[in-house]
């Protein structure tokens, strides 16, 4: 590379010198593409820099940071960044870096403030990208903040004060250094024989015993040879569902996607896989673990007809306090409807 | 036969395998002598009816005694499988290409389906012109064809601790080695015109992660492509399709997919996945950040545990593959006795910059236990380290760049496993 630094100030000199002006490097153009449109830079261009470049103007406090947490961040990173699953866990974990089970959240380890920004407002929700005004996005930082304990409750970030927030690890990252540390080290001629007296197992991977099952050909057989058959019933089914609130419900399961599976491949995430729910009894799918509130109305006979369902995702709280499901709920009425139409077409043969 | 594609977990299954085959060899020995091989006595469907004419499948698939050969994903690992990985299954293949259907898989946002026709790439920033282009555009430049290894950054990363997966294609199946067709990220950067004050560059992808990562001005201008061809054929949409980043050599995660934009500024932006991930966490809890190049690493695909030794003693071949994103891989050593004594293995097939190599080792098997390794020595002289010697230097917390060296455990039956060794 050091290479291409020397040729590449050639090149530049080499321009100035012939046409005289030219702060770029010459080479050849093949006149492709066209001018990129200020309005265009500016719909795709939202990285933001540490120096605080490409912020924009905007402001959020605490308080306004927690509702929207609550509404669109908890049910993954926890009511207090707590982390979910296995959700990224965003608070926390001071002091724990060099211990045997570090903690890396944006309070002990993220070095920048600016990365926050740009990530929530690029990638956040999961599911739901870019869906976040500016504001917003300042308001989700304060809190993040906050349930780090690097500002108080009062705090309100703007763009004016961001740079004046110093994450605690910012000074403990430094670049690679494998080609001063490692590569003379292992860099040596290497032994060939006699290399050592004994050999002993120390560790085995069948004591750990977490590998993965491998899927079994019966089930890519069943699949291959019952093609007709599924056919058959999804023609059934067809006939039986309002096929555009179906459609509906498909796009108002993305709110719902990163904790819940439908379908053929459909397993337990961070909530139960959903097939076979509508008009079934509550707390049945095999091998989740339900919250305590769930078995008991399920041993109750809880059955989740369109009513119930209803009612449950209006306010899964509000409806069972204590469910593992801390979903703000649903709120507009007729996505209810689609989402249950929706459910109902991953039901059974 | 069917048996041994049965699934169960690998120690089990390779258990079942190995036993079938010792049996099934004696039983063969007999009934060879006494009436001949039914493979060969006896008239099979294929050699009496006709079979699908050209058009049965259009694309092409493996043959159905193959279906077994798949990429498979970890579900522990991960909370859900649109911000995943999968992985490439190495004990089934050999050569150095990584057919276009086993190139692991790892997304952040799930796949992104990009109609081409909507799709542009924009350089903005630090450049005289800022620029767009469309996909036909693109397609205007000059192009270039390389075979280069992409290896995720996490590839053995669960392995710091010790031996804990019981197959190469977890412990080091987060790579894929692929000839790629695509223009020099280099001519679409001189097309707009990099300012001299112009020092790094941002790529980004159009998937609902909006991945980034930040590149230096010199590796930019240096080898990139700005790949629309995998293996010959349109990237597959879990690879990026349309277009995607080359960035040889380097960590798998710069490898921006989905490729929309590319800004040239004056100095990195430290975006997500260069602070928060992709940092090697050290013992003293500092962290190693612009980690990019992939250090020399080797690793034995047969046996494993995966693909067990079911032939009994005798004419044995060990084979595996060998990687740098320093240059290429000259030669591999490999041991069957726990590093007391190595042999040098034979390479096979092309030996280019940055990309997977071939070895084999040939022996005669006493059917005594075994404990293999293989040892990647790259072009720059670096040779491949014990996960101890990395372990004294960087600790157990770092997660990334686990590049040292991989035991098997083969029993008499020929069952492998995954251990370490002192």
């Amino acid at each position: 590379m050091s290479k291409f630094l020397k040729k590449s100030t050639l090149t530049i000199g080499g321009a100035m010198l012939v046409i005289g002006v030219g702060q770029s490097a010459a080479a050849q153009q093949y006149n492709l593409g066209r001018e990129a449109l200020p309005e265009e830079v500016a719909a795709w261009d939202i990285d933001v820099r540490p120096d605080g470049k490409g912020l924009p103007v905007g402001s959020g406090d605490v308080y306004t940071g927690e509702e929207i947490w609550i509404d669109k961040c908890a049910s993954c990173h926890g009511d207090f960044a707590e982390g979910s699953g296995r959700w990224p866990v965003l608070a926390g974990g001071i002091d724990t870096l060099d211990s045997e089970r570090p903690v890396k959240t944006i309070g002990s380890y993220w070095p920048y403030l600016s990365t926050v920004y740009d990530y929530v407002n690029r990638a956040m929700p999961f599911g739901n990208a870019q869906s976040l005004t500016d504001d917003e996005v300042y308001a989700l930082t304060a809190y993040i903040l906050y349930s780090n304990d690097i500002v108080d409750d009062e705090f309100t970030l703007t763009n004016d004060n961001f740079l004046d927030v110093q994450m605690p690890n910012a000074g403990n990252f430094y670049p690679d250094d494998r080609v001063e540390v490692e590569m003379p080290l292992f860099s040596v001629e290497a032994c060939m024989s006699d290399c050592k007296p004994s050999v002993e197992i120390t560790m085995r991977a069948a004591v750990v015993d977490v590998t993965p099952e491998a899927e079994t050909d019966a089930v890519v057989e069943e699949a291959a040879a019952e093609p007709a058959a599924v056919e058959e019933v999804a023609v059934v089914e067809v006939a039986a569902l309002d096929m555009a609130l179906v459609a509906a419900g498909e796009g108002a399961f993305r709110q719902c996607k990163s904790c819940h599976q439908v379908g053929d491949s459909a397993r337990n995430r961070t909530g139960p896989m959903l097939n076979d729910i509508v008009g079934n009894p509550a707390g049945a799918v095999e091998g989740f673990r339900y919250s305590a509130p769930m078995t008991e109305a399920a041993d109750a006979g809880l059955v989740w007809t369109s009513e119930e369902l209803t009612a449950f995702l209006t306010d899964p709280r509000g409806y069972m306090r204590g469910t593992k499901m801390t979903f703000r709920g649903v709120r507009k009425e007729e996505d209810i409807a689609a989402l249950i139409e929706y459910l109902k077409s991953f039901e059974a043969q | 036969m069917t048996e041994q594609f049965k699934g169960m977990k690998p120690s089990r299954r390779a258990f079942l395998r190995g036993a079938a085959a010792v049996g099934g060899a004696t039983a063969m020995g007999t009934s060879a002598a006494a009436q001949g091989d039914p493979a060969i006595t006896e008239l099979k469907p294929w050699n009496q009816f006709l079979g699908e004419g050209v058009d049965a499948s259009p694309y092409g698939m493996p043959s159905k005694f193959e279906a077994h050969v798949r990429r498979q994903d970890v579900p522990w690992l991960t909370a859900d499988p649109i911000s995943s990985i999968n992985f490439t299954p190495l004990h089934e293949m050999d050569g150095i290409i990584t057919p276009n259907g086993l190139c692991f898989e790892r997304h952040h946002g799930g796949v992104a389906e990009v109609d081409p026709a909507e799709h542009r790439i924009m350089i903005n920033g630090l450049v005289d012109r800022e620029l767009v282009f469309t996909m036909e555009d693109l397609m205007r430049f000059p192009r270039e064809n390389h075979v280069y290894f992409l290896e995720c950054a996490a590839n053995s990363g669960m392995e710091w601790r010790g031996a804990q997966l019981n197959g190469c294609q977890y412990t080091h199946g987060m790579i894929h080695n692929v000839m790629y067709t695509g223009v020099p990220l280099r001519l679409l950067l001189e097309e707009a015109g990099v300012k001299t004050e112009g020092k790094w560059l941002l790529a980004e992808g159009a998937d609902a992660s909006g991945m980034t990562r930040s590149i230096p001005m010199e590796k930019a201008l240096d080898d990139c492509l700005v790949a629309f061809k995998m293996n010959g054929e349109a990237l597959r949409p879990e690879q990026g399709y349309p277009v995607r980043l080359v960035v040889p050599g380097w960590e798998g995660n710069m490898w921006i997919k989905w490729l929309r934009r590319l800004e040239v500024g004056d100095k990195l932006w430290h975006q997500r996945e260069e602070t928060s991930k992709y940092t090697d966490l050290l013992g003293d809890g500092r962290a190693r950040r612009f980690t990019w190049e992939m250090d020399a690493k080797s690793v034995i695909t047969s046996p494993s545990p995966q693909a067990p030794i079911t032939h009994g003693k005798g004419q044995t071949v060990i084979t595996g593959v060998a990687w740098s994103g320093r240059g290429t891989i000259p030669r591999v050593d490999v041991t069957i006795d726990g590093g007391v004594n190595w042999h040098e293995a034979r390479m096979s097939g092309p030996s280019l910059d940055k990309s997977m190599h071939r070895f084999y080792y040939e022996f005669d098997w006493d059917g005594s236990e075994l404990l293999l390794q293989s040892r990647a020595h790259d072009s720059t002289g670096y040779v491949q380290p014990t996960k101890d010697q990395l372990r004294a230097v960087r600790g157990l917390n770092s997660i990334y760049h686990n590049n040292g060296i991989q035991t098997w455990f083969v029993n008499s039956d020929g069952v492998a496993e995954n251990v370490e060794i002192s």
